[in-house]
């Protein structure tokens, strides 16, 4: 990168939060993707007057900027696709106001988001949306990506918990928007902002909703002989208006591979487990949980386990939270999908993908958000083998071809970034996305805001990308990088997509 | 350019001369504050409306969409207006998967049929909004108008998955999918959420649906002073208890519920302090099965007691439904009332509600207007001015109010829309209060839906 433009940034944010050099770069290439953009230099702003300096540097220097939070995403969105300055928030993490009475918060992006949680657990509330990755990713992050998690289900993705934010623009200009209050005046741009994958301008201050804990919760573990049982009784609750905090499903391989490591008593010889949360007044909860046991038995469950306490329930979740560690652990190479089909097809869309599977030669597990339909297939595989390679990639296209045939979508929570820009016309035509492009010009109108993401025609080619198999043993031990190395030793980078960095959004 | 004849006829080719009117009974129907187009076209589907917008552009006419017509008061005069782009026939429901808890429906399908529809399946689509019967789906959500049921479900923004829509310049495009869970591409349909047809006409909505849960109630608590009802609201809030609405009534706004109701449900059902006008009540709606109802009469009274209610009763089921049924209707109420009344839409944060109540009874005072409130504990408040008669005079005493309203709001840390008033009274006040910082933003994102500025001129914030 031009040295004057190193020595402006390092007038902006200072020698110590400025990084430039080959080996500290190559930490910054990764996140929790398979993909890899390697920025020219990454700069730790801490406030928001020098996220302005860097914005308006950009701007007069035609450089590109990408924003970057904890680098947890499963999508590439925070990646430097075409080099530039890497922006990483980590330094903005400040709660910068609590309101207890208003029930909201207002925060720097950088702030992690199980630390909000954890600020205002003594005030009886919580920041609901919540990623695998919530203990290391941050909310910028979270709602750049427009994050999920196992009870959104109940509760909302990150949008529905944002009720404004300040954002500067590529210009450097600053703007607020949306507020503390409900129903701003004028479009709804913190609706817009949310999920745009960092391509419409730079969030430097978050103001959000924060919800009160439940009274009670139970958690209830189903186990059957089938997955066609286990799906089916997914779509009984649904259909019969019951509507769990969390109901998430683990097929018997995916069973199997997460007890070998994390050992929490799960039944190794299932075809299927559902592990569901009811929440609320302990009198609605108490009949929501009895009417979903009786649903799961009708549906052929061999056992329906309630969480005796905090204890146990907390051990069924850390199998559901660890579990792409787990399968990390087994295979030299992981693809995670994140597709999304509505819950009447589940039974035959797990038919399908298991048939994909065997077509290609592979096992596929399956862990996800059952609740919602939004699938997330592993498809493990020996990358080193380009016959794997190549079948694994056809898999999980058909996979994603499959669930835009049944009327859903090709990415739940993961978001496009870079891994999906190609998959977009499955989903939209060229008018839609045409509309979606004049909005981002609208506010990012040089393209030089975290360039080549969402749309398709990106700099890179191919399709779904796998990673390079050359080692890099930096990354996986900076803490700000996600963990996918390929080819490392599975005890210390356990896999693609995960591993023992928290680096999931599952 | 051509002229108006040739206008209609280009217009008739698009939609047949049945569907294209130019007469007087019809262009009234559609007037927008004295404002009367110089045709009617009602198009049947999406690329009907492409074509007609492009003529639009072609031709340098203005075109504003209408469903219902039932809230073409709220927003600005439009600054021009040639064709009324009519909805209505965009009416089907065009996929319901009860299974999948979700719907997609045309633009223009009316919201009781909607309704009707999902209450066969004991599902609902929390848009509990004024007119109802008469309400498309289309122009609910463009409204951008809210429901008490937000409490529980949240606003529009919370269920929309998904829309179709076609651009001022024409083009037929779409946004989100028809899943409850997707982050593929840009949420433009957020946008269009309370646009008041300034970007788009939209032609499909997907929704999420909801259980309708199996029985419901409502517990209303009367409180000689708002303070009262301030702290039942605020403990509530910190309760456990999750109601489906939960609503403050001013006196007036009790009165006035309280005399209708009269009329629908045994007087000897309501607390006597709601049926003499002087109270503040507060209502919570909630539902559940019979243990959780037990557990919301119980806890709610003795709330109420703690914070001082004089009077406090479970609705049985006539006057709970007809509670309900003015809550939603609050607004043709109000203006059955007072013809010229002003309804201001204020937000604030949640626990500043008590400001904004104050800073509007002054107003009222101040310059000798009734005053009623109605607001959502979400952290808004509807106020309603409510002048006898409408003159010059008055109209600057509402404009004079509707200003110290947009102060109190952004003391509130809130906002501040008129929502209703007078035509007259539009070109006197700033009907969205303090102008925003975002406005310019707010006109790139016009200009990039609708670049040749034809749909709905004038009628946004800022001139938009």
């Amino acid at each position: 990168m031009d040295t004057a433009i190193l020595r402006e940034l390092e007038g902006i944010v200072g020698r110590d939060n400025l990084l430039s050099s080959e080996d500290e770069l190559r930490m910054y290439e990764y996140d929790g993707s398979v993909e890899i953009g390697r920025p020219d230099c990454v700069v730790f702003p801490g406030d928001k007057r020098e996220v302005v300096e860097i914005a308006r540097l950009s701007s007069r220097r035609g450089v590109p900027i990408v924003g970057r939070g904890a680098g947890t995403g499963l999508s590439g969105g925070a990646l430097a696709r075409e080099g530039g300055v890497q922006v990483v928030f980590s330094r903005m993490n400040r709660i910068l106001s609590i309101d207890a009475e208003s029930q909201l918060a207002v925060v720097e992006p950088g702030v992690v988001n199980l630390e909000l949680s954890r600020a205002v657990a003594g005030l009886g509330l919580h920041f609901a949306p919540d990623p695998s990755s919530q203990k290391s990713s941050t909310i910028g992050g979270n709602v750049s990506e427009n994050a999920g998690g196992p009870h959104t289900l109940a509760y909302g993705v990150t949008t529905n918990h944002v009720l404004g934010m300040e954002i500067v623009l590529p210009s450097g200009e600053s703007v607020r928007i949306g507020g503390g209050a409900v129903d701003p005046t004028g479009y709804d741009l913190p609706g817009l902002l949310v999920g745009s994958e960092g391509t419409l301008a730079l969030i430097v201050e978050i103001t959000v909703r924060l919800t009160p804990l439940p009274e009670t919760i139970k958690t209830l573990l189903a186990v059957f002989e089938t997955t066609d049982d286990a799906t089916e009784t997914v779509a009984a609750l649904t259909a019969g208006g019951i509507t769990p905090a969390a109901c998430e499903m683990l097929d018997g391989w995916t069973i199997r591979v997460v007890e070998s490591w994390i050992h929490v008593g799960l039944p190794t010889d299932a075809a299927a487990l559902l592990l569901i949360d009811i929440d609320g007044l302990i009198e609605s909860a108490e009949g929501q949980a009895a009417a979903v046991a009786e649903i799961a038995r009708r549906n052929h469950a061999r056992e329906v386990r309630v969480a005796r306490d905090a204890a146990e329930r907390e051990g069924l979740w850390k199998a559901r939270k660890n579990a792409f560690g787990a399968v990390g652990r087994i295979a030299p190479d992981c693809y995670v999908q994140d597709g999304v089909i509505p819950r009447t097809r589940l039974p035959d869309t797990l038919r399908r993908i298991a048939e994909i599977g065997r077509r290609h030669g592979f096992e596929i597990g399956n862990i996800f958000h059952a609740g919602d339909g939004n699938l997330h297939p592993l498809i493990c595989f020996d990358g080193r083998d380009p016959a794997q390679r190549e079948h694994a990639l056809a898999a999980s296209n058909e996979i994603i071809a499959l669930c835009v045939e049944f009327g859903g979508s090709i990415t739940g929570e993961h978001g496009v970034g870079m891994e999906k820009d190609r998959l977009m016309p499955l989903l939209f035509s060229p008018a839609d996305l045409d509309v979606m492009k004049r909005v981002r010009s609208s506010f990012n109108p040089a393209g030089l805001l975290n360039p080549g993401k969402i749309f398709p025609g990106g700099k890179s080619c191919g399709e779904i990308r796998v990673p390079a198999l050359a080692p890099s043993p930096q990354a996986g031990t900076a803490p700000s990088t996600g963990g996918r190395q390929a080819g490392i030793p599975s005890d210390i980078s356990p896999g693609i997509s995960s591993g023992t960095t928290p680096g999931t959004t599952q | 350019m051509t002229g108006p004849g040739n206008q209609f006829h280009s217009l008739a080719k698009i939609v047949g001369e049945t569907n294209t009117s130019a007469e007087p009974q019809a262009l009234a129907a559609f007037a927008i504050d004295g404002h009367l187009p110089s045709v009617v076209v009602r198009p049947s589907n999406a690329e009907e409306i492409a074509e007609i917008l492009r003529f639009c552009g072609a031709e340098k006419l203005a075109a504003i969409p209408a469903g219902g017509a039932t809230k073409l008061r709220m927003g600005a005069a439009p600054v021009r207006y040639d064709v009324a782009l009519v909805t209505t026939r965009l009416e089907r429901i065009t996929a319901y998967d009860p299974g999948d808890l979700t719907v997609s429906v045309e633009a223009g399908a009316r919201l009781g049929e909607i309704t009707h529809l999902l209450s066969e399946h004991r599902q609902l689509l929390p848009l509990a909004v004024p007119f109802l019967g008469q309400a498309t789906v289309g122009g609910t959500v463009a409204s951008g108008i809210d429901s008490p049921l937000r409490q529980l479900y949240g606003t529009v923004r919370d269920f929309l998955l998904g829309i179709e829509f076609v651009t001022g310049d024409g083009i037929h495009a779409k946004s989100g999918a028809r899943v409850v869970k997707n982050v593929a591409g840009y949420d433009l349909h957020k946008l269009f959420i309370g646009s008041l047809g300034t970007l788009v006409v939209i032609t499909r909505l997907n929704f999420k649906t909801f259980p309708v849960p199996e029985a419901s109630g409502a517990f209303l608590a009367t409180f000689a002073s708002e303070s009262g009802v301030l702290e039942l609201l605020r403990k509530i809030r910190k309760s456990p208890l999750r109601g489906s609405a939960l609503e403050v009534f001013s006196p007036t706004l009790s009165a006035l519920f309280a005399r209708r109701m009269a009329q629908t449900a045994p007087d000897r059902t309501l607390p006597s302090p709601w049926l003499s006008g002087s109270a503040w009540a507060l209502a919570a709606h909630f539902g559940g099965n019979d243990r959780v109802m037990h557990r919301y009469k119980s806890e709610l009274e003795s709330m109420a007691g703690a914070a001082g209610a004089n009077g406090s009763t479970l609705l049985p089921e006539d006057a709970r439904a007809a509670l309900w049924d003015h809550t939603r209707e609050m607004v043709p109420l109000l203006l059955d009332e007072s013809p010229a009344a002003m309804i201001v839409r204020v937000s604030a944060l949640p626990n500043r509600l008590g400001d904004v109540f104050a800073a509007a009874q002054q107003s009222g005072d101040r310059h000798e207007l009734p005053v009623a409130i109605l607001a959502r504990a979400a952290g808004v408040a509807y106020i309603a001015f409510l002048p006898n008669q409408s003159n010059g005079e008055i109209g600057g005493r509402l404009a004079q109010a509707a200003r110290e309203l947009a102060d109190a709001a952004a003391e509130a840390q809130g906002f501040s829309f008129v929502a209703w008033c007078p035509p007259e009274l539009k070109g006197r006040l700033s009907l969205w209060g303090k102008e925003r910082t975002d406005l310019p933003l707010m006109r790139n994102v016009k200009q990039a839906f609708d670049p040749g500025n034809t749909l709905s001129p004038g009628r946004f914030m800022g001139g938009i």
